[in-house]
């Protein structure tokens, strides 16, 4: 059973999106990579969910899903807004708080 | 729970590769589209670890509706996406030595919990899984209604065009 690797392989997708977040310049890029820590967490979920059979690891894997419907949404909005205010995608860019 | 290797390490590459072009590749688009693959992935893990729901769910609302707003707001910005902007050198070696040294303290940290562990005979059914979130779970689960209710307020307050304001710029 590969229970170990499959760990493995949910630290390897959320190192991975650490990596996106601290190099994409672009905010859309940067929500895509929190797309992935967040599933990288749900399926930690799932994992431990199967290993000891508790109920709440998977509700809270549904809970995890939700949640990142609402994060999508919410971090599109200001995204889209973003775009409008400042003519920028960019996080480098956005100055609008700098005196 | 037994599961066969060769499907485990097919979504586990599926996984791996997808996820490195979401963090890699220099055009948006295809970065979302392999997010698709990525969660694409993680549902088939969802099925192997006899989590159905979970799986169907995972596509219904992430591929289904997150990727496709994804898509939308990268179509929306695409005209302040001049070029294809590549990070810089410097900033692509710290942060990959940053989450390499994350990924080396993670795993030497949750290799002890996997030793000689009984797993659980039976996967998690559907019906109890119902059961708990209409009883223990009640809180959370409305809690997150109540969430979805300010996102969606709060995301179309943001984003609506504000005629009556003059435009900051």
């Amino acid at each position: 059973m590969p229970a170990q690797s499959l760990l493995l392989l949910s630290h390897a997708l959320f190192c991975l999106g650490v990596f996106g977040m601290l190099v994409r310049p672009h905010a859309i890029g940067m929500l895509l990579s929190i797309e992935l820590m967040l599933n990288a967490a749900a399926l930690n979920f799932v994992l431990w969910n199967r290993l000891f059979g508790h109920v709440q690891a998977q509700a809270f894997a549904l809970f995890i899903i939700a949640l990142a419907a609402c994060e999508a949404v919410v971090g599109l909005a200001i995204i889209i807004r973003l775009s409008r205010m400042a003519k920028t995608v960019f996080a480098d860019q956005v100055t609008l708080l700098k005196g | 729970m037994t599961i066969h290797p060769i499907a485990w390490w097919g979504f586990a590459t599926l996984i791996l590769v997808s996820a490195l072009w979401v963090v890699t590749l220099p055009n948006l688009f295809r970065a979302a589209l392999s997010l698709g693959l990525v969660l694409i992935g993680v549902a088939g893990l969802f099925i192997l670890l006899e989590a159905e729901f979970l799986a169907l769910a995972q596509i219904l609302v992430y591929v289904g509706a997150i990727l496709t707003l994804v898509v939308f707001a990268i179509m929306l910005t695409a005209k302040l996406q001049t070029a294809p902007v590549a990070a810089p050198r410097s900033r692509v070696g710290s942060a990959a030595i940053a989450s390499a040294g994350l990924f080396v303290v993670l795993a030497s940290t949750t290799r002890a919990l996997l030793g000689p562990m009984p797993v659980a005979a039976h996967a998690v059914t559907l019906p109890s899984l119902g059961q708990q979130l209409v009883t223990t779970l009640v809180l959370p689960f409305e809690l997150i209604s109540l969430v979805f209710v300010a996102a969606i307020v709060g995301a179309v307050a943001l984003a609506a065009p504000s005629p009556s304001r003059p435009r900051t710029r």
